[in-house]
């Protein structure tokens, strides 16, 4: 039951530890790697609240081992704006109010971004289904909803204006 | 939350996997997409010594045709059989059901062949996968064999898959042209197991019902093919008569857990509901 060591690549930048086996994601990033944005809601992988981007895909970091990332590119909430400059997702839920306590916004913001290059013009439909793995306590989601379509068409007028 | 301590191996070929197996006897578990093995692990149900990690054989991802067989790796996420657009083609029950499974995040780690080795009856694909008349792939330190889904189920988080076993693959014939199908899964919401489930395979010839299959979820300690239903439903026009009596058959070989998605009274009848519901939409699908 010795330590591993293991390299990860976290919103662009190396890192490498030694992790228990048992270390979950979660745990490595918050309390290994002092990216607490990530949060924790439950222990029955419902919530959603830990969601991260692990090499191109959703997952729910408090069912994931750090030591299963050895090689993987990460990218956590903190990752998501390019300096001062939010991310798109992030200036829909400012805007749009899609927050209140703010726990569950981490883990729905990381879930709109992967969603949104998944499908970039979603209807609202698939928006709620997109974001069925992450619960909130706060809002009713129906600002989420509209700050998932906020985002979504920011994204595409960038997409355009770059075109 | 906290699972207890254990050793960690990642091989990347299944004979590795397989003499792991071996040298860990009883001690080991195989970990997969991880989402029923580290959930039971998190609240202590279970606490293996070893946890040996499929995610790096390459060889046990991927859908391919081979002559008129669908092969699916066992490691194939639940989000591509969604996007196999081999499978929307050749066996579209699948990619429609696994969007019934779990949720987004989930779907990109848990596998098909997990979800059928755990053997837990409120998971999806043990119907499904008798319903699709599939065949499992198991490996072992004796070389494959080939086992039929029906049949593989024997108890709650029972198989027939042997403890020095990697499934490998999972192995559908091709639906022929005009079959018709229907995954009907009640359930309290999104990501959540089914409080009853029905899955039907459906082709007609001359009116009159040539091929039917219907399996049920969550309505009994495994898994469930509703052999009688069938056997009525054979040869004969698929009336709305004939349709509730083959919902009454099924109803006969469920023998649901009663918990907090309701008795076995509620249960049994909506297996009824979903096997006509199944039927209905199987038909409406059948050309």
């Amino acid at each position: 039951m010795g330590k591993q060591i293991v390299s990860v690549n976290i919103n662009g930048k190396k890192v490498e530890k030694a992790v228990e086996p048992r270390t979950l994601l979660i745990h490595f990033l918050r309390e290994d790697c002092q990216l607490t944005g990530a949060h924790i809601g439950c222990e029955t992988s419902h919530c959603g609240a830990c969601t991260v981007d692990l090499d191109g895909a959703s997952v729910k970091s408090c069912t994931h081992l750090a030591v299963q990332c050895d090689g993987s590119e990460l990218l956590t909430v903190e990752g998501l704006a390019k300096g001062p400059l939010l991310h798109a997702v992030q200036e829909g839920f400012y805007r749009e109010h899609g927050l209140q306590c703010g726990f569950c916004t981490p883990g729905m913001l990381m879930r709109s971004y992967r969603f949104l290059q998944e499908n970039p013009n979603p209807t609202e439909e698939e928006v709620r289904a997109g974001i069925s793995g992450n619960l909130c306590r706060c809002t009713g989601y129906q600002n989420i909803v509209k700050a998932v379509l906020y985002a979504a068409a920011k994204l595409q007028q960038t997409e355009k204006v770059a075109a | 939350m906290i699972p207890s301590g254990f050793d960690y191996h990642a091989p990347r070929s299944v004979g590795d996997a397989i003499k792991l197996l071996g040298e860990y006897a009883g001690d080991a578990k195989l970990l997969a997409g991880g989402h029923s093995l580290l959930p039971m692990m998190k609240l202590r149900f279970a606490a293996p010594a070893h946890l040996i990690d499929l995610n790096r054989i390459d060889s046990l991802r991927g859908i391919r045709e081979e002559g008129g067989t669908i092969v699916i790796g066992a490691m194939t996420v639940e989000a591509e059989l969604i996007r196999s657009t081999l499978l929307q083609q050749k066996v579209p029950l699948l990619p429609e059901a696994a969007k019934q499974i779990a949720d987004p995040q989930v779907r990109n780690r848990g596998t098909i062949g997990g979800d059928i080795a755990h053997g837990d009856p409120g998971n999806d694909h043990p119907a499904l996968s008798m319903a699709i008349d599939a065949e499992f792939v198991l490996e072992g330190p004796n070389g494959t064999r080939t086992v039929q889904a029906d049949g593989f189920f024997q108890g709650t988080y029972m198989t027939d898959m042997a403890e020095d076993e990697v499934m490998v693959a999972i192995r559908v014939p091709a639906f022929l042209p005009g079959t018709g199908y229907a995954y009907q899964k009640l359930k309290r919401k999104t990501g959540d197991w089914a409080t009853a489930g029905a899955a039907v395979v459906l082709r007609l010839e001359g009116g009159n019902v040539s091929h039917v299959r219907i399996a049920l979820t969550n309505l009994a300690p495994t898994a469930l093919r509703a052999h009688d239903a069938e056997a009525a439903l054979l040869g004969k026009p698929l009336t709305e008569a004939a349709i509730a009596d083959a919902a009454q058959r099924a109803m006969a070989v469920c023998d649901p857990a009663e918990d907090l998605r309701g008795d076995t009274e509620y249960k049994t009848a909506m297996a009824g509901q979903m096997v006509q519901r199944s039927l209905r939409l199987a038909l409406s699908r059948c050309k």
